[in-house]
Parts: C-alpha cells; structure tokens; sequence
C-alpha cells in the first residue's frame, strides 16, 4: 500500500483536482486507491517515497500561508494551493504536481464507473453496438 | 547460465525486426537458425480487450509511463510481441522526399525507401478508408480543414476487418491492425524463425549476447516465454539490434560501445504532442470508428507542426488536458461530444537532446524542447483551434493559452490569445510517440553510428534496423519507413551471408 500513511491528504487532493470524487462512496473511493496502487507496484520504490513525501508538503505547506493544513481548507483555498504547486516557477516541483496529478487522474478516470459517467463506451464491437 | 547457439539474432520484434525477421526467414529452409528476441509479451488474442490501464500496462514500456529525464514529457512505445506496430494506429505513410534529401545519408536515396515502402504498404493491406466508415470526429475535421481553405488528406491505414472499436492504441480488439504481430512475425515463424518473449538482451559483446528471460508475473497477460526463466548467453554470428530509439542505443550504452561510437545515442528526436479538445452542442460520433483518418501537413516547413484526427481514451484524453478541478471536468464530463485534434510538433535533433544510461544501465532520455518545436506546439494549437471552430465547436481547451477554456465567441481573438499562450515544461501536458535516432545512418563514426545499410560502423557483423537509425526527425508516422530501412538491412545481410556465416 504505497500511500497507505496518507488516505486523508490523498482524498483531499484528489477531490480537489476531480470534485467529482467529493461524492465517491467507500467502495468507489477503494476502486482509486486500488488502480493507483496497481499503477505504482513495479514502479521504483524511489518514486513511490517521493509521492508520499510531495503529499506530506502538500498538507503542511499552506500553514504558513492560511494558518491550517490542506486537508482543513475550503475547497477554493484547495484549489488555490494546487494551482499555485503547478504553476511554481520550479520545474522540479512542477513535475511533481504533474507526476501526482496523473496518478490521481489515473485512479479516478481508469475506473469503469467514471468511463460510464462521462458517457464513454467504446468496445470492441464498434459500429455494430452503435447500430 | 546457459548458452544458446543461433546464426542470426534479432533484438525487438517491431515494424524494424519483423520487417528483417520475415526477409531473412527464407535461409532458415538452408539451416540458417534465426530467433528474435522481444522483451515483451506475447498476448493471446482474446486478452485484447480495448480497457485502458490493463491494456497500458500490458503493451507499453513502463505502461506508457516512460518519462524523458526532467519528467516534463512522456514518451509511448510499445514492448510486446509486434513491438509498437501492436499500439500504433495504423497510419501509413510513405517517406518524404524532402526529409530523405536534407538527411543526406551517403549511399540511401529517396527512390529506394520509396519503392521498398510501396512493398510492405501493399503487403500490409494499405488503403483509404471507404467514406461510410468514417467517423463525425474526423467527418468535422474535415468540414472545419475545408472552410479554412488548409490542404487535408486522408491517410492510408493498414487495416483488415476493422469493426471502428476505435481502440487502436490499446491494441486492436478484433485483429484488424496489418502490424508485424499479424503479417510479418507470423509468415517468419512459419518459415522457421524463433520468437522468445519476455527476453530482454542486457548487453552484446563480439558475436554474443547476455540476455535474461523473465518470468511471466502472477495475473499478467501473455503467454510465458517459450525459454525457462533466467540468464542465458546467446552466440550469434550476425546480430540485428531493433529494440527502438530508446533500447537500442540504451543496449549498445550498457554494452561499452560509446568509446568506438561517439555518436551513439545523439541525434535522438520525437513528436512532441498534445491534444486539442473542442466541445460540440451534440453527442458526436467520436469513441466508435476508425480514430485517424485525416490530417494537415501543410504546415511542416514553415510552421513546424502536423495536425492529425485522433480519440483517446478517459485517464489519457483526462491526462492531456491541461489544468484540473471543474474547467477539467466539464471538458471530461462532455465526453460524447468532444472533438479531437492532435498536434504533433516537427523537433530536429539537437547537440542536447540524446539517450542515456543511469547507473543501473536503464536507458534515459534528456530532452528540451527546442524553440521552433515550442513555436510548433503554438502555432498548431490556434490552428487547431480554428478547424474546431470552424467545424461549430462551442468551446475549446488549448493547453497553452493563458485561460485553457475559450468560448467560440471569442473566436476572433486567437492571435491575441497565441500571443500571449506559454509553454511551460512541467505543466503543460505534452506527449511524445515516433522516438527517432540515437544510432543515425550516416558517412563515418565522426557523424553517425551506422552506415546507410544499418551496419554498425567497425563491426560488421552487428546491424541496426529500427528508427533509431534516422538521422533527424522524419516529420511523419515513421513506421512504414523503418520497415524500408529494416528490408535494406535485411537485403545486405542476405547478400553478405556466405561471409559473415
């Protein structure tokens, strides 16, 4: 479970990069962290720490801004904090705002559930199942 | 460890060691003992079943996950039985001949690819697709190309049977895809020719390679590999590295060859890519049909930039778009009644751009994006801009602009809009498919790794045969080229045979 530490913090960002995910249940939220962990088990374990450690700052950073951590923000100060991560004039930390935004795009988006609720159904049999 | 003897190695079972694996099959009928060796796995046909991240992770290198070194972009090639031809769309397209003249390879002339490509398009089945087949996503790229009066053509595919799964890159569903895994690879195996999956070549030394075959992981697709797990040496009088621009100058780096080959893993180039998404009032044909069928070249010398149809998929077509939050999900929450556009930037090798070793002997690549491919990158996103328009989307995400999302009413202020858009490395959701170079054809070792027929200068009985034999960017899907390139190689071998045997 390489983000075990941190499931709150991970809610958090990933509710805020897809709001969609706020209203996931239990079983849908086990479906992200399912893909994402799938995602990450033959990556380097290097890469895995650097996810924990990006989201770690990620809760603890705004204390010196807004006096709380991530995860006790409104959702536009959420926002905000994210968006300033991305646009940091530091490629690095770009990066991983970029690297971190993929897996959680990964976790919510590669679920056949959110395929389903975004309308999209593609299958092998093509025109046939549009006819 | 155990040794294998053979006569012939192949490294790589893609569009350039298909392409030799076939050409040279015929003197396995002399007792010439050939094998390819692919890394990937080699998938049964029902495990092709079009879902996104199985799919990802089964047929790509890293899952599709493969990152250039300051992480700002992501390189897709496939590592499986077929190599990228598995993963590709099909497009065909012949070489051109301005690239193959500024190239400027001693001893490779444009007319020669030209008729070996003729070839393998008619044995790969390469046609236009009939106009019914054709889907609203390409259908309004078309509408929106002809209004603003640009040149689009209609691409040759290779396909046979094609049911419009549009699930092309997850490899076909239905086998309709003429790669090497269905054309190629079968008709050598036939003739006698060994393929060895999930056997990845760690080094080659004089006339010998270190390989290890891997286990198959509990729950993966594809079959195990025909060899028992483990370390085996491979001697072999003629070797042929098609292992693609990434692993084949990777392999010959591992191998200690960058003192004989200066220029090995120079000259590395790709495709920078992103997507150029428009929103239509109404669901469109998008996720059914053939996902490619036209584009623009019109603007690769001056612009530097093709635009070409494309479909992706959930996480990729969500990975692409720029931003997140809930700019990020209206555009996913229309999926239906998206329309796609890709754009491809046209980037020439540079002095920077190459591929590497890290210490563990794994290939890196170090890229930057060049000026006039970030120029390519703008300018072929208010272009595509304007054929969504132009084709009545109502609104369009353009990564590089300032605010991603612009309203059709605002339409008229795209030059304003691409006067101010910015590239950012690190943000902007860039891609990159066709990985060129890094073992270039060329006169000597002061300029290039091999000569025109993909013979490793000073060793001659080690090949190339993929696209890392370009010298600089092809400026098109590449893979109808390397199979030209991959059929010299195989030529030369034929003819050279009673002396490197």
């Amino acid at each position: 479970m390489p983000l075990n530490p941190d499931p709150v913090i991970f809610r958090a960002v990933v509710s805020t990069i897809v709001p969609e995910a706020a209203i996931l249940d239990e079983p849908g939220w086990r479906d992200v962290l399912q893909v994402v962990e799938s995602l990450l088990r033959d990556r380097p374990e290097s890469l895995k720490r650097q996810i924990r450690i990006f989201l770690r700052a990620i809760e603890w950073l705004p204390v010196v801004r807004y006096g709380r951590p991530f995860t006790r923000l409104d959702p536009p100060v959420r926002t905000r904090v994210l968006a300033h991560l991305e646009n940091d004039r530091i490629q690095k930390i770009r990066v991983g705002f970029w690297g971190l935004r993929t897996i959680v795009l990964a976790g919510y988006y590669g679920r056949p559930q959110a395929a389903q609720a975004i309308g999209y159904a593609a299958g092998p049999r093509g025109w046939e199942a549009l006819r | 460890m155990k040794r294998v003897g053979y006569d012939i190695a192949i490294v790589g079972s893609g569009a350039g060691g298909g392409t030799v694996a076939q050409e040279l099959s015929p003197l396995c009928r002399q007792g010439v003992r050939i094998a390819v060796l692919e890394k990937g796995p080699r998938l049964r046909d029902e495990e092709f079943t079009g879902r996104e991240l199985e799919m990802a992770g089964a047929l790509y290198e890293d899952g599709g996950g493969f990152l250039t070194s300051d992480g700002a972009m992501t390189i897709a090639f496939g590592c499986a039985y077929g190599g990228s031809t598995v993963v590709y769309t099909g497009t065909s397209m012949l070489p051109p001949e301005r690239v193959i003249s500024r190239w400027d390879v001693p001893g490779l002339t444009h007319a020669d690819l030209d008729c070996r490509a003729r070839k393998f398009m008619a044995e790969n089945n390469v046609h236009w697709l009939a106009d019914d087949l054709v889907n609203e996503n390409n259908k309004l790229f078309v509408a929106g190309c002809h209004k603003l009066n640009y040149d689009v053509r209609q691409f040759p595919v290779n396909i046979k049977g094609c049911r419009g799964s549009s699930l092309c890159n997850l490899g076909c569903p239905n086998q309709a895809k003429q790669g090497t895994d269905r054309v190629q690879l079968p008709r050598a195996e036939a003739n006698g020719v060994e393929v060895v999956t999930r056997c990845q070549v760690l080094t080659v030394g004089e006339k010998t390679l270190a390989v290890r075959v891997a286990a198959k992981p509990a729950g993966a697709k594809g079959d195990a590999s025909p060899w028992e797990p483990g370390d085996y040496q491979i001697d072999a009088k003629i070797v042929v590295l098609c292992a693609g621009a990434v692993n084949t100058p990777a392999l010959l780096l591992r191998s200690g060859m960058e003192h004989r080959l200066p220029r090995l893993g120079y000259g590395f180039t790709t495709h920078p890519a992103f997507i150029i998404v428009g929103e239509h009032a109404r669901p469109i044909t998008n996720f059914v049909g053939f996902p490619k069928s036209y584009y623009v070249d019109q603007f690769a010398e001056t612009g530097h930039f093709v635009l070409e149809t494309c479909m992706y998929f959930p996480f990729i077509t969500a990975k692409s778009l720029a931003g997140f939050g809930a700019p990020h999900s209206a555009f996913m929450r229309a999926f239906p009644r998206l329309q796609m556009i890709l754009v491809l930037a046209c980037d020439e090798a540079d002095a920077y751009n190459r591929v590497a070793i890290d210490k563990a002997g794994r290939p890196v690549v170090h890229y930057r994006f060049q000026h006039e491919a970030v120029g390519g990158l703008i300018g072929g996103a208010v272009a595509a801009a304007r054929i969504l328009f132009a084709a009545g989307a109502q609104r369009v995400h353009m990564p590089v602009a300032r605010e991603t999302t612009i309203e059709s009413a605002d339409a008229a202020r795209l030059p304003e809009i691409a006067a101010a858009a910015r590239f950012t490395p690190g943000k902007t959701p860039v891609s990159a498919a066709h990985p060129q170079g890094g073992c270039g054809m060329g006169a000597g070792p002061h300029d290039s790794v091999t000569d025109s027929y993909g013979r490793v200068h000073g060793l001659p009985w080690l090949f190339v045969a993929d696209a890392s034999l370009f010298p600089n960017s092809l400026e098109i899907n590449p893979y109808v080229t390397i199979m030209a390139l991959a059929d010299r190689v195989a030529q030369r071998i034929r003819e050279e045979v009673p002396a490197l045997l």
